[in-house]
């Protein structure tokens, strides 16, 4: 069973208007992702939901114009964050996340996980629970890899995406592609819950910087 | 009491952090009798004795019983009681629309200002900059501003604005120029005479003598949001000496 290999993280948090954060997160090797938070906003009237705010999630590639990839992994992250967001203290707003790709390098849906957890928490908005996004691969041998880079990604035999919760490590949403065992998932499940705690502490040290400034 | 919450002050948590606040075990003698209620303030939820926190930041604390999150943000959600610095967008019958910097605009009736009647009605044009107080102030409904206090009278609300210059900055900036002793006001003060409105909704109104002066207050306020206090008191004392 393979470790979780963390490569150099960086995390920068600037503030530009309303609420956004951006924080850059390479997993490993260089993937990034930048994310921006606005709202809660005002919304079209045939988008608003009586009595919740509505999530829009935008992913936008490193080149070229958004197709049906970016769509998918949108929807993955919408369906995480509407979990873990507490929408009904704004209703008939709009909440909207857009994610920029600077450098795709693998695991970049558990990338733009990370980051939408980050610029989330970082623009003040209301959350029952953090959630961090872990990558895993089965290769052809059956070794199990986390945070596996393009390469491995391509040569894997499946490769799977979870998204994991704070407060019981539970999974929230998952992605998966290629083939595998029951077995085999389950021990992906709990290799991703353990390299979860990491992913929460860097969380945990990351604010504490930030909020360490007697202003 | 709250030993669990006390000792935890001044601490940054994180949404998702549970605190357990049960019943005291044992009473002490000099006790009222009475079980103290928390008050939990924005980035605190309660539910039954459980006590979740909801945003990132610092937890602060003021006797005897109210616990918060001190968190930085820009985007302001609107409380009632609070005074904003609102931008009129438009007049529709006897209702301004005003902007305010949230997810929806507030209305300010007409009649809201100080001597204001059906036939005398205030001289309030489409642009104009209001200082004005929450009346309705929720997440259901359509958020109300007024210009007069509880007796009736403007105590400072109302229309303003000519010759200054309006600058966004962070709710934690505006909240710690409001503060009693505000280290913040007394440096400003030292510096040159001006007049300030500050709005709790991020927005701050400044006019000094010369639209240089006026200028340079408001780049110093947005700039000294991130700088410690030391940090902030050597550039007022650069510009003081008329470095910049």
């Amino acid at each position: 069973m393979a470790e979780p290999a963390w490569s150099r993280r960086r995390i920068n948090v600037t503030k530009q208007h309303s609420a956004t954060a951006f924080p850059v997160f390479p997993p490993k090797g260089d993937t990034s992702v930048m994310a921006g938070v606005y709202g809660p906003a005002e919304v079209k009237v045939s988008k608003e939901i009586y009595d919740r705010a509505t999530l829009e999630v935008l992913v936008y590639p490193k080149v070229g114009l958004p197709g049906v990839r970016e769509r998918s992994q949108e929807q993955c992250v919408r369906e995480t964050c509407e979990a873990s967001l507490l929408l009904s203290l704004h209703p008939r707003s709009s909440l909207t996340l857009i994610l920029q790709v600077l450098h795709d390098a693998g695991s970049l849906l558990s990338c733009c996980l990370n980051a939408a957890c980050m610029a989330l928490m970082d623009a003040g908005l209301s959350m029952s629970c953090l959630f961090c996004g872990v990558t895993c691969a089965i290769s052809t041998e059956g070794e199990i890899i986390t945070d596996p880079t393009a390469a491995q990604e391509k040569e894997s035999r499946a490769l799977m995406t979870f998204a994991i919760d704070s407060k019981e490590h539970r999974v929230m949403m998952s992605s998966t592609r290629g083939s595998f065992s029951v077995q085999e998932l389950q021990q992906c499940i709990a290799i991703s819950q353990k390299a979860s705690e990491k992913i929460f502490q860097f969380y945990r040290d990351s604010v504490r910087r930030r909020y360490s400034k007697n202003l | 009491m709250f030993s669990v919450l006390k000792e935890r002050v001044g601490d940054v948590l994180l949404p998702g952090d549970e605190f357990c606040c049960g019943p005291q075990e044992t009473l002490s003698l000099t006790d009222s009798g009475k079980p103290e209620r928390l008050v939990a303030g924005p980035g605190i939820r309660q539910s039954g004795d459980r006590l979740l926190v909801s945003r990132s930041g610092v937890l602060r604390h003021k006797e005897p019983n109210k616990f918060w999150i001190e968190s930085q943000q820009r985007r302001y959600v609107p409380a009632k009681g609070e005074t904003v610095i609102g931008i009129v967008t438009a007049k529709s019958g006897d209702v301004f629309k005003v902007d305010f910097g949230g997810s929806e605009q507030a209305s300010l009736s007409y009649l809201a200002f100080e001597g204001a009647t059906k036939r005398n009605r205030p001289n309030v044009q489409v642009g104009d900059l209001v200082f004005a107080q929450f009346v309705v102030a929720n997440k259901d409904m359509e958020p109300e501003l007024v210009c007069i206090d509880g007796s009736g009278r403007a105590n400072g609300m109302g229309v303003f604005g000519a010759g200054g210059l309006l600058i966004k900055v962070s709710l934690g900036l505006v909240r710690r120029l409001l503060a009693p002793h505000s280290d913040l006001r007394a440096d400003l003060e030292k510096l040159f005479p001006c007049e300030l409105v500050v709005g709790m909704n991020g927005r701050v109104w400044v006019r000094a003598a010369s639209v240089q002066q006026t200028l340079i207050v408001a780049n110093l306020l947005q700039s000294c949001d991130t700088m410690t206090p030391s940090q902030r008191q050597q550039l007022f004392k650069r510009v003081q000496q008329g470095g910049l």
